[in-house]
Parts: C-alpha cells; sequence; structure tokens
C-alpha cells in the first residue's frame, strides 16, 4: 500500500501542477475561513493559506525549492499584479496631486520610523546585528526589500519572511488600529498600509477601496525608492 | 482581457529594460506600475473610449482583488528560515509587531493631521458610508 503512494507521489510531485493545486486550494480555504468568521480581519486568507501550505509541505518532507518550482507561476503574477496598481492611482491622479505635500510628509516620517524602530527593538531585546539589518527594509515591497538586504548586511530570506509576516501584522491590526486613533481617511489608511505594511496588507486595503487602492500603490512604489536610499544611510549611523 | 494582460506584462518588461539600462535599485514592476500611471492619467476619456478601457479596469481589478494569493508562495519561505526564527523569536516578534504598528500609526496620523479639511470641523475626508458618493471636490 506505502509502495504503490510512492509510485503515485513521486511523478505527481515532480511536476508544478500539485503545488499549484494545493496553493490555489489554501486560498479558497483561507477565504472560506474568513467568510464563516464574518469577514474579520483576523482571519487572513493569506495567513491561513500560508499555515495550511506550510503544513502540507513539511508533512510531505518536501523542500522549500520543490515547492517553489511548482508555485513560481503564482508567485510571477506578482509583476502584472503591481503594474495593475497603476489603474486605481491613474483614477485618483487628481486627488493625489492634490495631497503631494502631505504624502511626502507621511512618506517620510513613516519610513524612518519603520526603520528605525524595526532595528532598535531587535538590537533592545538582545537580537543579533543580522537579525536586526534584516527588519530594517522589511516594510517594502519584497524585491525591494531583498536587494537592500543584501546591500546593508541582512539575511535576504529573513527579510522576504519578515516583509510577508509585517504585511499580514498590518493588514489585520491596520484598520481597526486607525480606526481607534480617529483616522477615518482611505487616503491615510491606504498609504499607510503601503508604506507600513508592504503588499500584502495593501493588497487588503485596496481590495476594500479604490482610492485607498491608488494610496497604498503610491506608498508601496514610494517607501520602495525612500527605503532604498534612507536604509543604507541609517545603518551606517549604527555601528 | 488578452489586451489587458498583454498591457500589464508589456509595462513590467519595460519597466525591467529602464531599470537594467539606468541601474536603479527599484524593481522593474514598480517602475512599470509609475509609467501606466502616468499614461493613463495623461489620457483624455473621449466619448467612445474611456482613458482607461473597461478590459484593463477589470483585469486589473480582478488582479488586484486577489493580490493575497500571490504572496503565499514567498510567505512559505519562512520553513527555510525557521532556525534563525527559533533561534532570536522573542527580538523578531517585538521588533516586528512593535515596527509595523509605530510605521502604521505614525503615517496614518501625519496623513491624517496634514490632509485636515482647516476650515469646517467636519471631517469632509471621512470614509464615507457609500464610497460612490465620495467626492474628491469638497476636500480643502
Amino acid at each position: 500500500m506505502n509502495h504503490s503512494i510512492q509510485h503515485l507521489w513521486t511523478p505527481l510531485a515532480a511536476t508544478p501542477l500539485l503545488w499549484l493545486v494545493v496553493t490555489l486550494a489554501a486560498y479558497v480555504i483561507g477565504l472560506a475561513v474568513q467568510r464563516a468568521c464574518g469577514g474579520s480581519a483576523f482571519a487572513s486568507p493569506v495567513l491561513v493559506a500560508i499555515v495550511f501550505v506550510v503544513v502540507v509541505v513539511l508533512a510531505t518532507g518536501t523542500s522549500y525549492k520543490a515547492y517553489f518550482a511548482g508555485a513560481q507561476f503564482i508567485n510571477f503574477l506578482l509583476g502584472p499584479a503591481t503594474v495593475a496598481l497603476a489603474i486605481p492611482l491613474a483614477r485618483n491622479a487628481r486627488l493625489v496631486r492634490a495631497n503631494l505635500q502631505s504624502i511626502g510628509l507621511a512618506l517620510l516620517s513613516g519610513s524612518v520610523m519603520t526603520i528605525a524602530s524595526g532595528v532598535g527593538l531587535v538590537w533592545l531585546l538582545g537580537g543579533s546585528r543580522q537579525v536586526a539589518l534584516s527588519m530594517a527594509p522589511k516594510a517594502v515591497t519584497t524585491p525591494i526589500a531583498v536587494a537592500v538586504s543584501e546591500q546593508i548586511g541582512g539575511v535576504p530570506a529573513l527579510t522576504a519572511t519578515l516583509a510577508i509576516l509585517g504585511g499580514i501584522i498590518a493588514a489585520v491590526v491596520g484598520q481597526r488600529m486607525l480606526h481607534g486613533l480617529k483616522v477615518k481617511d482611505w487616503r491615510a489608511h491606504g498609504l499607510a498600509a503601503g508604506i507600513a505594511g508592504s503588499g500584502v496588507a495593501a493588497a487588503e486595503v485596496a481590495a476594500r477601496n479604490e482610492l485607498g487602492a491608488a494610496f497604498a500603490a503610491l506608498g508601496i512604489g514610494l517607501n520602495g525608492l525612500t527605503t532604498a536610499i534612507l536604509a543604507p544611510l541609517l545603518v551606517r549611523l549604527w555601528h | 482581457m488578452i489586451t489587458a494582460f498583454l498591457v500589464l506584462i508589456a509595462c513590467e518588461l519595460v519597466g525591467e529594460i529602464v531599470r537594467q539600462a539606468c541601474g536603479l535599485p527599484i524593481p522593474g514592476p514598480v517602475i512599470g506600475m509609475f509609467c501606466l500611471a502616468g499614461v493613463l492619467a495623461w489620457r483624455k476619456d473621449k466619448l467612445d473610449a474611456p482613458a482607461i478601457p473597461d478590459a484593463l479596469g477589470d483585469t486589473a481589478e480582478t488582479l488586484i482583488g486577489h493580490m493575497g494569493l500571490l504572496f503565499i508562495p514567498a510567505g512559505v519561505g519562512i520553513i527555510s528560515e525557521a532556525g534563525l526564527l527559533r533561534a532570536e523569536w522573542l527580538p523578531i516578534l517585538v521588533g516586528l509587531i512593535g515596527s509595523t504598528v509605530l510605521g502604521l500609526a505614525v503615517t496614518g496620523l501625519v496623513m491624517h493631521w496634514t490632509t485636515r479639511p482647516r476650515r469646517q470641523s467636519g471631517s469632509a475626508a471621512a470614509i464615507p458610508a457609500n464610497p460612490e458618493l465620495f467626492k474628491p471636490g469638497s476636500l480643502s
């Protein structure tokens, strides 16, 4: 019996089909869980799906490399999806132009705060320098975060993980917390998600409101730029 | 839909080419996003064709609405960092949550304070009950 499963498993595990199905199924399950929880942000479909896939990958003794070989087709779509953020941005171009000064100010303070507090907190709690530096660029979109991490001496793979986890945290607490702070403006919600929560949180806001999507798109793009410049500078101040 | 997808992929390619040609530290898709947004914002609505074609709008909406799915493969990468995460879980956890929450709050508050309507006390920019009714012109 075990032998026949092995016979079936070995060729299946080698095709991308299996891990595409597992990843898509995990996402559908994640969406269903969120629906079952009455649309609560605490039941993040991305988080549920990642936990589900991790369990399947570990249970079958698959390496991450083998999993990614199959799932890379989904990962590839991140490129066109990022470009697609141009549409809400263009639709709200007038509003973006009217708020350029506020956007610049919020961008600079949010970016510095995220980098400095990330590095500072890890250092205060006795984390290694390597981990602190991996934390510095974690709020920007994953490809930029990885490149910056490599440049300043962090661990790129750890930064990628932190970027996703940070995005999930921002997606889960962002809206609730900003409402608590009496911030009830989609422009502020979108920009904050784009700057502090990378793509995952931006996706959460973007799915809810188009004005939020426009400012989230702007936040992702501008913070990528700002962090690529600021992170190496701020790190140089810390020896 | 195929044409719309072609536009998105082509913009990504243009962004990738610009990145390599200029040696920019920004990823190609982000450059592509700014290029496409610039072109779309510059085009004017015509009687027979809107500045942003419906097909492009629909395709973008679908992709953005399910962007969460696209982050799953990268997120599963957590299993290859399990050792480091276990060894330094406390600083990582506190640093991650702390910096994310502080970054969100500072960005949101600065944006909120600087865009607040100055004259009226009522907030014209509040999230409207119905987003369709949102009037950009009412902002200060």
